[in-house]
């Protein structure tokens, strides 16, 4: 039986109208963005199954677009989104699709940036405004963003793993879930690892040092702050 | 750990001779391993948000996203202001207050889910109106929203907050509910009688069903949020006079549960059933949807 947090069930502060088909998708794009990194120039949300058919009146576009603004769910300009990514100059796309068997609520985020270069991100609002990203650049991954979280790509050689709990522990950082997927033995491979405490700039800095890692992003939790 | 059902609640609860919202208080500090004054913080960043949405469609015609409701908190309000009413200012300025926070949430304006945003004017009406009514402080109140999120974790460990899972019964019922404990606290009943409480106003509304016009949290849902923070005041009274729920509220809520997953998915917020699919609900499906 879960043990539930007051604040599970008072809360949480959101923009209405649906926690899942607006505080979700909101959340769900904010973490998109920083997974992408970089100056974002041109989104393509392909909109799946209930976000396909109901995403003008429960105002996700507008959330989604906030969320790629960077935007908290709980902030009271993500119905003035489209036009704010307008005046930024980015270009916002919404394309109904199907994804296959994936939950109800799945969006999937081609994102240009600056440079010219493209990431694909898929995820799901599952419910409560809580997210689950499943999908990097046709990498399977599966993470929450609840927690503090390190998503790294790697040439999969023995040790790399331990390479990166060792920082983790030495500044006394506490990992609770870790996640390896790799397609081939040797080749590349990609991890999620969830942690206790936000992953400080030291340990950030270090891990980006180990030669076997390709690229490395850290993502922190949206965690309700100041309003 | 906190306690799974009613029966413990109230059990613990006495034995510590302490409200609900005091063990709901030391718990939370307990599982989120952050001081008291953080966790009150917290909840009383939550009480303002509830104060403001309860309050901003009374004073500006707000309209939805979709254009399908709106602009009624403000004739409430005005019209409790004549006097002139049959329920008297204090329940028509009730309605007003859980009108307001759903035509904000339907207007993308800032709420908080309590425990969910199709339900979220239920909580805040009847724990502000009842604590106008009673001179409350600004920490009472909190405490308040305290009771409300203690019953509301036993119900989310025993049924569901969800409408897509239980229906309308499972959402406005558990704030409905969640208010009116949390409103017997307030007046100063006992454990045992905020549950009886929740008891008898989940027995009320058993069976309603979700069936959101275009799927939308706007019809019928806003007018829900009413007819649960008039149940939820109502209740109160009833408990605080000496009438008790004849069925434990431990077992309401496993029947609730259990009336949920009889219900067809046709009538658990897929928006095929019930007034989604009457004639008017198909109209304005078509109109809202029609590029």
């Amino acid at each position: 039986m879960r043990n539930f947090s007051v604040f599970d069930i008072i809360g949480p502060i959101m923009i209405g109208p649906s926690s899942s088909h607006t505080a979700g998708a909101a959340r769900l794009a904010k973490v998109a963005a920083s997974i992408a990194g970089g100056r974002i120039k041109r989104v393509e949300f392909l909109l799946h199954g209930s976000f396909s058919e109901t995403y003008k009146g429960h105002g996700t576009d507008k959330a989604l677009a906030a969320g790629i603004l960077d935007m908290e769910p709980w902030d009271e300009n993500i119905k003035n989104s489209l036009e704010t990514a307008e005046e930024k100059g980015i270009e916002i796309v919404f394309t109904p699709a199907d994804l296959g068997d994936v939950h109800p609520n799945t969006v999937r985020f081609i994102i240009t940036k600056d440079d010219g270069s493209v990431s694909m991100i898929t995820g799901s609002s599952i419910g409560g405004g809580n997210i689950l990203i499943f999908d990097i650049d046709g990498q399977a991954v599966e993470f929450t963003g609840e927690r503090p979280t390190l998503l790294t790509r790697y040439r999969d050689l023995p040790g790399v793993i331990s390479k990166i709990s060792s920082i983790l522990y030495e500044e006394n950082i506490n990992i609770a879930n870790m996640r390896v997927y790799r397609n081939e033995k040797g080749k590349m491979a990609n991890m999620t690892l969830e942690t206790d405490s936000i992953i400080t700039e030291d340990a950030m800095n270090k891990i980006r040092k180990i030669t076997e890692i390709d690229n490395v992003k850290f993502i922190n939790p949206i965690v309700e702050g100041v309003l | 750990m906190f306690v799974s059902t009613g029966k413990k609640l109230i059990e613990i609860c006495t034995q510590k001779n302490i409200p609900i919202w005091e063990y709901t208080i030391q718990e939370e500090i307990e599982k989120s391993e952050s001081s008291r004054q953080t966790v009150t913080d917290k909840m009383k960043t939550t009480l303002h948000v509830m104060m403001s949405s309860s309050t901003y469609a009374q004073e500006n015609e707000v309209h939805s996203v979709s254009g399908l409701i709106g602009g009624d908190a403000y004739k409430i309000k005005h019209y409790a202001d004549n006097k002139n009413t049959l329920t008297g200012e204090f329940m028509n300025r009730a309605m007003a207050r859980a009108l307001s926070s759903s035509e904000v949430n339907a207007a993308m304006g800032r709420i908080a889910a309590c425990p969910t945003a199709g339900s979220c004017g239920i909580l805040p009406a009847v724990v502000l109106s009842a604590g106008e009514k009673l001179n409350k402080t600004e920490d009472e109140l909190t405490n308040a929203l305290f009771t409300a999120a203690g019953v509301g974790i036993i119900i989310a460990k025993n049924a569901t907050l969800s409408g897509a899972e239980g229906g309308c019964q499972a959402e406005c019922g558990s704030a409905a509910a969640m208010a009116s404990a949390a409103v017997v606290e307030m007046m100063g009943g006992t454990p045992g009688q905020a549950l009886s409480a929740a008891a008898i106003v989940i027995k009320n509304i058993l069976g309603l069903v979700c069936d959101p016009v275009a799927g939308l949290v706007e019809v019928p849902c806003a007018k829900r949020n009413i007819a649960g923070t008039v149940s939820a005041l109502t209740t109160a009274d009833l408990v605080m006079s000496g009438v008790y729920s004849k069925i434990p509220f431990d077992d309401v809520v496993r029947a609730m549960y259990k009336v949920g997953r009889q219900m067809p998915p046709e009538l658990r917020e897929t928006a095929l059933g019930g007034v989604a699919i009457t004639p008017a609900g198909l109209k304005y499906k078509k109109e809202i949807f029609k590029d």
